[in-house]
């Protein structure tokens, strides 16, 4: 008779994982020793994802829609990078203090970017990005100009283990750093912070209604967002051991919204799917020509805001709930 | 009652009051110096002819709109200058003309929503929603009493019409309201379900004091105690509802309209 | 003094251009409320075209301007109607996402047919070169540019104060509902102001390619300054996005000749802030 409660319960947002979940977070490992070979893909894939997920945050929780997350993805990089050229060589402290730089830079923001409405914001994260990007090319004596940051030269991970050519140490790193993140997400989502967020992307206009104060929320929601993506940024640098001012382009903030697009807004999930499949997909086709790359990454990108609503992920909820209409219906 | 100048006292003993309130788009008056008063515990209802102002008065009451001119007060303190969320701590809340939902949370997360929201947890970044147990139980104990007990997993979006008005009702009475103020709450509502929309409403507390817009008649005369009539931005005239459905000027106001 | 005023009227000309390729997108931002940040793609489109015909056929370059105007308006017809007019209903996030691709796809198809180099065209020899008035030099082709985006502003102007289209135009920004209840072909009037807007783009990327350059990154490279003389001037309206691409213009050129350490700082700068200070526009309808 009272079903109904567990189930509407049931459906609340959880930080718990389930079986296919903790299956998924196994597959990383399996790939890393069926392909010793390309473990560098593999921490591109999750050094990336770091940042995708962020912009998931920002964009799918949220509904900020930003073309300057690659400022501060790119500020964690510079910062993680001239730590240890000015012998801050620690790893793991690194990257915290990277992402505390991007939180900071993500707080100042945030003040400017909340404010407006949908153009006027988009707008402003792009001139954020590109004031940022300006700044860098600027003051090359410190970030290096278009050379960009090398003689990067990470200490080992506690001490012990050496980031080695093979990249074993830097993919085990990535991967333990995603999952982190992922962690972190996960809970933030399932609190009543996450509902609220989502609460202003389903009904900004009610939520004052409500009594909450929808601009405080956002500028958090941006604030943190911009923090993980500077944890992004020091990962690359730590593990790639170079920085360079594409870090902080605009064409690698749309680059970012093209995978998160791919996999699907607002279910982190698709922030990791999409990052996989867009850089494989790179891998693969870059290779032939990196202009016929560009041209088909403009194609996908239109085909999915087509045909492929709530990206691949969202295809494959939509593909299972038609699977199994059978079972819903049972439990209702 | 609180110690605002006495200059502007409001009507003693008023959940809500305004005095003077204007409401100017350029040359179009929305709202022209509505003296008004709802007492604690009211059944009020508010009406008058489409573009009468009804829901520009009731947007000035919440702070959606600013008033041109004239003041608004809670319980004797002054409110004109405050934002939404003020208000609603104040114990204001109210109901839209349109449905105004969350459409991809479910009945519960919304409710719960509001709950967390009215208790000021909404900016709690690591406790799970699931821990909040007597939340939970209110926002369930609310569901079941406004009958969409079946419907708590459901998104809203995928609710009849009804059923979304009935949540939109949900959402209000979920911040505690002292003053609620119902924009149309029947509106869109197939005719045979609308007064079990009015039931719910009637089976409120008295502390919460209770202003609604409505066009039928019949609900009104059912539903409320006392009755102010808007026409083009200002008062024609209050009072009790028999008092006002035999007032010719309101008649009048109506068939000139071709209301019923 | 005189650099003074110089640096003014180069600002002046290139605030002109950036309003010629900017004015379409005012005016179907303001119809359909379309975030359309692939317009440089049309600009694009007109440049490189006009640029081909000098190099096969050796027309004269100011003979190919028509040729760019109608050839951008027709690719832009052409691309409303298969894809554009599909994302009218759609959110805000899906209408940049989408013309952000199509930006991608337009720099890899220019890269592949014309390559990555910076594209020429010579001008007509009674455009080069210097005029003296009042003790400036003023340059030709500037003044020549300044000249032909006066005429077309007016033509503009009184094609949608006194023609039939253009009060459809007016109707249709004003209230797309009531514009078709009173019988205008909405879609078509889109379609229309989409090609136009289209052609006066590549008309403007033609005339550009002296001053602003043509190179596959052409339509990245220019997107925030079109984007941000329809936002601050205001979607849907000819005075705010002018008044907005002259200050721009005037702008960008007196900090790149005064501050040139600064580069492309001020403007961003300038943009944020302006976009903070009027977020509905200086004199447009919406934002």
């Amino acid at each position: 008779m009272t079903l109904h409660e567990p189930i509407a319960i049931g459906r609340l947002a959880s930080p718990r994982p389930r079986l296919a979940e903790i299956l998924l977070w196994l597959t990383p490992a399996v790939a890393y020793f069926l392909f010793p070979d390309n473990l560098a893909l593999g921490v591109s894939i999750m050094t990336y994802a770091v940042a995708v997920l962020a912009l998931d945050l920002a964009l799918g929780y949220a509904g900020i829609v930003s073309l300057g997350h690659a400022a501060f993805f790119g500020i964690g990089a510079y910062t993680a990078g001239l730590l240890t050229i000015h012998g801050w060589r620690e790893p793991l402290t690194g990257l915290l203090i990277a992402g505390a730089v991007s939180l900071c830079a993500g707080f100042l923001g945030s003040l400017l970017v909340v404010r407006g409405k949908d153009l006027t914001r988009l707008m402003v994260t792009l001139g954020l990005g590109l004031v940022v990007f300006e700044l860098a090319n600027r003051m090359s004596g410190i970030t290096g100009g278009v050379d960009g940051l090398s003689g990067i030269d990470v200490a080992p991970l506690f001490g012990v283990f050496e980031f080695d050519l093979y990249g074993r140490t830097a993919w085990w790193y990535s991967y333990a750093v995603l999952f982190g993140v992922f962690v972190f997400l996960r809970v933030v989502l399932a609190s009543p912070f996450g509902l609220s967020l989502r609460g202003i992307r389903e009904g900004g206009k009610r939520m004052p209604a409500l009594g909450a104060s929808v601009e405080s929320r956002l500028r958090v929601a941006f604030t943190l967002s911009a923090g993980l993506a500077g944890i992004s940024g020091g990962l690359l640098a730590q593990t790639t051991q170079f920085v360079g001012v594409d870090s902080l382009s605009v064409p690698l903030a749309a680059e970012f919204l093209v995978m998160l697009v791919l996999g699907g807004t607002g279910r982190l999930y698709g922030a990791l799917a999409g990052t996989a499949l867009f850089l494989i997909a790179r891998e693969r086709l870059a290779d032939l020509n990196p202009v016929y790359w560009e041209f088909w990454m403009g194609v996908l990108l239109m085909a999915v805001v087509l045909f492929l609503r709530g990206g691949l992920v969202g295809a494959l909820a939509r593909l299972w709930a038609r699977l199994r209409p059978a079972s819903e219906g049972g439990a209702r | 009652m609180s110690g605002t100048s006495s200059l502007f006292s409001p009507e003693a003993g008023a959940a809500l009051s305004t005095k003077g309130l204007t409401r100017v788009w350029g040359a179009f008056v929305a709202n022209s110096d509505i003296d008004f008063a709802l007492p604690t515990g009211a059944r009020h209802a508010l009406i008058g002819p489409n573009g009468a102002g009804k829901t520009t008065f009731i947007n000035m009451l919440t702070g959606v709109l600013a008033p041109s001119s004239g003041q608004v007060f809670i319980g004797g303190e002054e409110v004109t200058g405050l934002s939404q969320e003020k208000r609603v701590a104040k114990g204001v809340a109210r109901t839209f003309q349109i449905n105004n939902l969350f459409p991809g949370l479910t009945v519960l997360e919304s409710v719960l929503l509001a709950i967390l929201e009215r208790k000021g947890e909404g900016d709690r970044w690591f406790r799970p929603l699931r821990a909040y147990k007597p939340e939970i139980e209110e926002a369930m104990e609310l569901i079941r009493d406004l009958g969409l007990e079946a419907q708590a997993g459901e998104e809203t979006q995928r609710l009849a019409y009804g059923k979304q008005r009935l949540v939109e009702i949900a959402l209000a009475l979920a911040t505690r309201p002292r003053i609620l103020l119902l924009d149309e709450p029947a509106a869109g509502v197939p005719a045979g379900e609308s007064a079990e929309v009015f039931s719910v409403i009637a089976r409120l507390p008295r502390e919460v004091s209770i202003l609604f817009i409505e066009h039928d008649m019949d609900l009104v005369r059912r539903f409320s105690e006392r009755i102010t009539v808007l026409v083009a931005g200002k008062i024609l005239t209050e009072g009790a509802p028999e008092e006002i459905m035999s007032d010719p000027r309101v008649r009048e106001v109506y068939l000139g309209e071709g209301h019923d | 003094m005189t650099s003074v005023i110089g640096v003014l009227f180069d600002g002046l000309a290139y605030g002109s251009l950036l309003f010629l390729v900017a004015v379409g997108l005012s005016i179907t931002m303001g119809l359909m409320n379309f975030i359309n940040l692939a317009h440089g793609a049309f600009a694009m489109i007109g440049g490189y075209f006009s640029v081909w015909l000098t190099q096969k056929t050796g027309l004269p370059f100011l003979a190919t301007l028509p040729f760019a105007f109608f050839g951008a308006g027709l690719a832009g017809l052409a691309a409303e109607r298969l894809l554009f007019q599909r994302l009218y209903k759609a959110s805000h996030l899906d209408q940049v996402l989408f013309t952000v691709g199509f930006v991608f796809s337009s720099i890899a198809a220019a890269h592949y047919f014309f390559g990555a180099g910076q594209q020429f065209v010579s001008t007509p020899g009674f455009l080069q070169g210097q005029l003296r008035v009042a003790g400036v030099d003023l340059g030709k082709y500037r003044l020549f540019l300044i000249a032909v985006v006066i005429l077309l502003t007016i033509a503009l102007h009184l094609m949608f104060a006194k023609t039939r289209f253009g009060a459809q135009v007016r109707a249709s920004v004003d209230n797309q509902d009531a514009a078709a209840g009173l019988g205008v072909n909405v879609g078509l009037v889109f379609s229309l102001c989409f090609a136009l807007g289209s052609g006066l783009a590549g008309l403007g990327g033609a005339l550009g390619v002296e001053v602003l350059g043509l190179d596959p990154t052409f339509p990245l490279k220019y997107m925030v300054y079109f984007l941000l003389v329809v936002v601050v001037g205001g979607a849907g309206s000819l005075r705010g996005p002018l008044i907005a691409a002259l200050i721009l213009g005037v702008f960008d050129v007196a900090g790149k000749y005064f501050i040139p350490q600064a580069g492309a700082f001020i403007i961003y700068v300038l943009m944020i802030a302006l976009l903070l200070a009027f977020p509905s526009g200086l004199g447009g309808r919406r934002a």
